[in-house]
């Protein structure tokens, strides 16, 4: 392809010189505003992952309390709740469901006792984070009443009782046999203070 | 230009001393600072490797603590990407695109200057860091929180590390793509160009679009830690499975900014060598391009484990597997280009072969992990540890090498040493292979990557795996030494170098070596 060409050619680059500076001058511009726009997608991501994840239900984003709805009960079917509870790093927090595991009906209210006990000499703050299972369903598990919506306080040695009121809507998937629900504390006592 | 008052013809030679390197703007010399530079990173993350090798020979823990292998696997992968593949492909258009396309330089010589010398700095950052308290960054390349939070004092010097490395390759890229845009000789239209610079073009295109998005990400690592933002922290309503999309928006197009100038290499070296014209010019054109567009939506394939909708799984191993398609198409035309091709070996072309072999194996693996409950059982074991070394060692760097010694005699003027060219391919292909296969197999029985310490059943393989580290690790000065002694001197070499290679491109036009300007006056393409 390239044996054949002229190398005679007297074409003097600096006629033109002036002329391509200004258009790598464009070109260079045209780039870095795509850079530019580049950086900020990344960040601009971050709130629609945010509202994505708030719509479904996943990634352990909080929603707020579900209106009190009734709903009419299915108890033709029997879903089995599991809860399990962690915390995160070394929160000295003691924290235990009332039981392990529950059956319940689509469309009826439940309330389940949490306990939460703080095993140091300091005030805690926590804050716990839910995640529901399967994450097709999370949805479908409203809360009216939990202690995850706010920032939950604990003095020294201080053992809380925390209920969460909530319903799985008959609209649950009908192949839906079992879901958990899982919560996670983490500790935001440095926060909070030097937010304070 | 009647007014024109300076002299054109002041320049013609390079500058003196130590000096010359530091204010060069002439593309050849800073495309052999970027190749130099590479080299010897690639000596030091192999060192970092040999490191890992070497505690892996046998199970338990024998040289290094645990905290420092993780230092090391750490630095090994940020090394080798950011210090010695990228680098060398920078190095490699600097060197050849201006002569490919007839350009007397590259569009924007000053930054050109400025984007090289930023690495040398971004390294001493990151090397410092081994000398901190709390060490080197350890929570491996990708930066996921919340581990890499809980490091030392490293992790604002790993960041800046990783904006000045962005920032040298944005520019890089820039430079490259005005290059190409503006700069073409009269007559080399977009579609008569090497190959080399279309892979090149279109992987600049990839390093503008995801490079920012990685820098916006580690930013946010860095405002996370110390400034009380929230974008990955759980507590505050954040998620840590952020950092990893959009970390994979950037790692997913990231592997293609590695390999597809290997393409791009290979397809000069093997017409050259086959004696015909590559087969399928276009093909190859419109394949390089759909790979960097599919690249930009398959990236949640990194992170099936981490749970996802039964919808996400199936699009994103739909759309992982669609790559293959204009990856076959590639290795189909390089084949097709061999075939009845009046074919002789020298290294380049015996680099070139083998790259299209094995990075082909790599490429399979890949496949099989695109699939994602197959997936489940790859991540995070020594079998995805092969996968990404097969496509990246015995694929790019053996593109890297196949390039080295094609272009070596046009470089220097010299040719290279024939027979310890061969040694080193044949040292290199056969232990790579010893390094990275018996991987496969430990990995599909279990064993996890980067721990330092394994399961008895796994001896036997590891060993076998760290003897072929360390012959292909001690090969590689080979490489170094036929380098140094085709600079130093040996067989003149002509302009053609190759034969017939003067089909092929432009640079094979030019003396060997070329003059310190060449293409002053632009050729004309008929």
């Amino acid at each position: 392809m390239f044996s054949r060409f002229s190398k005679s050619s007297h074409r003097n680059r600096q006629v033109d010189k002036h002329e391509l500076e200004k258009a790598n001058a464009r070109l260079v511009w045209r780039i870095v505003v795509i850079v530019a726009l580049m950086f900020g997608f990344g960040f601009a991501v971050a709130p629609y992952y945010d509202s994505i994840c708030a719509y479904w239900g996943i990634g352990g984003r909080p929603k707020g309390p579900s209106p009190n709805i009734g709903y009419s009960v299915d108890e033709s079917r029997e879903i089995t709740l599991e809860f399990v509870t962690a915390v995160n790093g070394a929160m000295p927090l003691a924290f235990r469901a009332e039981k392990a595991k529950l059956k319940i009906h689509p469309g009826q209210y439940y309330s389940v006792k949490f306990y939460a006990e703080n095993q140091s000499d300091k005030k805690l703050v926590g804050r716990a984070i839910p995640t529901i299972l399967p994450i097709s369903e999370s949805s479908h598990l409203k809360k009216v009443e939990c202690f995850c919506f706010s920032e939950q306080v604990f003095e020294p040695h201080q053992e809380r009782e925390m209920p969460v009121r909530f319903v799985v809507d008959p609209e649950v998937q009908a192949d839906v046999k079992d879901m958990t629900l899982s919560y996670t504390f983490f500790d935001i006592t440095e926060q909070t203070q030097t937010n304070q | 230009m009647t007014a024109a008052t300076h002299d054109d013809h002041h320049a013609h030679g390079p500058e003196k001393g130590f000096m010359r390197w530091v204010t060069t703007t002439n593309h050849k010399d800073i495309g052999t600072l970027y190749l130099v530079t590479a080299l010897i990173m690639f000596f030091v993350g192999g060192a970092m490797a040999l490191v890992l090798r070497a505690e892996l020979f046998e199970p338990g823990i024998q040289f290094v603590d645990p905290a420092f292998f993780n230092q090391m696997t750490t630095l090994h992968a940020l090394i080798m990407v950011f210090g010695a593949v990228m680098p060398a492909f920078v190095g490699l258009a600097n060197w050849m695109i201006p002569m490919m396309i007839g350009a007397p330089d590259m569009a924007l010589p000053r930054m050109n200057n400025w984007s090289f010398w930023i690495l040398p700095f971004a390294f001493v950052m990151l090397a410092s860091t081994l000398f901190m308290e709390g060490g080197a960054p350890a929570a491996g390349w990708t930066f996921y929180p919340p581990l890499v939070l809980q490091g030392g004092n490293h992790l604002p010097f790993a960041i800046f590390t990783v904006h000045l490395l962005g920032m040298s390759s944005i520019m890089g890229a820039i430079n490259i793509i005005v290059t190409v845009f503006n700069m073409r000789a009269p007559g080399m239209t977009m579609m008569k160009l090497p190959l080399f610079v279309w892979t090149w073009v279109i992987t600049a295109f990839l390093l503008i679009a995801v490079m920012p998005v990685f820098a916006g990400a580690v930013t946010m690592l860095l405002t996370d830690k110390f400034f009380g933002t929230s974008f990955f922290n759980a507590a505050g309503g954040g998620d840590p499975v952020l950092y990893q999309h959009l970390f994979w928006f950037f790692g997913h197009p990231e592997v293609y900014i590695m390999i597809l100038p290997s393409f791009g290499v290979i397809s000069a070296v093997i017409p050259t060598f086959a004696r015909k014209p590559l087969f399928g010019y276009s093909s190859m054109v419109y394949a390089t391009a759909a790979i960097g567009l599919l690249s930009f939506i398959v990236w949640a394939h990194h992170q099936y484990t981490v749970g996802m909708p039964l919808a996400g799984e199936l699009y994103f191993t739909y759309a992982t597997m669609l790559i293959a398609v204009p990856t076959g198409v590639k290795v189909f035309n390089w084949l097709a280009t061999m075939w009845r091709g009046a074919m002789t070996f020298e290294t380049p072309m015996l680099f070139a072969i083998a790259f299209v072999v094995l990075f082909t194996m790599g490429g399979f693996t890949g496949l099989m992990m695109s699939i994602s409950p197959a997936d489940l059982q790859y991540h995070d074991t020594y079998f995805i540890v092969a996968h990404f070394h097969y496509v990246l060692v015995p694929g790019a760097v053996f593109a890297l090498f196949a390039g080295t010694y094609y272009w070596l005699p046009k470089w220097t003027g010299h040719m290279y040493d024939e027979s310890l060219g061969k040694l080193h391919f044949w040292l290199s292909t056969i232990s790579v292979n010893v390094l990275f296969f018996p991987q496969h197999f430990v990995g599909l029985a279990g064993m996890p990557r980067r721990i330092p310490d394994y399961a008895v059943q796994f001896a036997e393989f590891n060993a076998m795996s760290s003897v072929g580290a360390f012959v292909f690790g001690f090969a590689q000065l080979i490489f170094a030494y036929v380098i140094y002694k085709a600079i130093k001197g040996g067989a003149k070499a002509s302009s053609e170098v190759w034969e017939g290679a003067q089909e092929h491109g432009l640079e094979w036009h030019l003396p060997s070596p070329p003059p310190y300007h060449t293409w002053t006056s632009a050729p004309e393409i008929k």
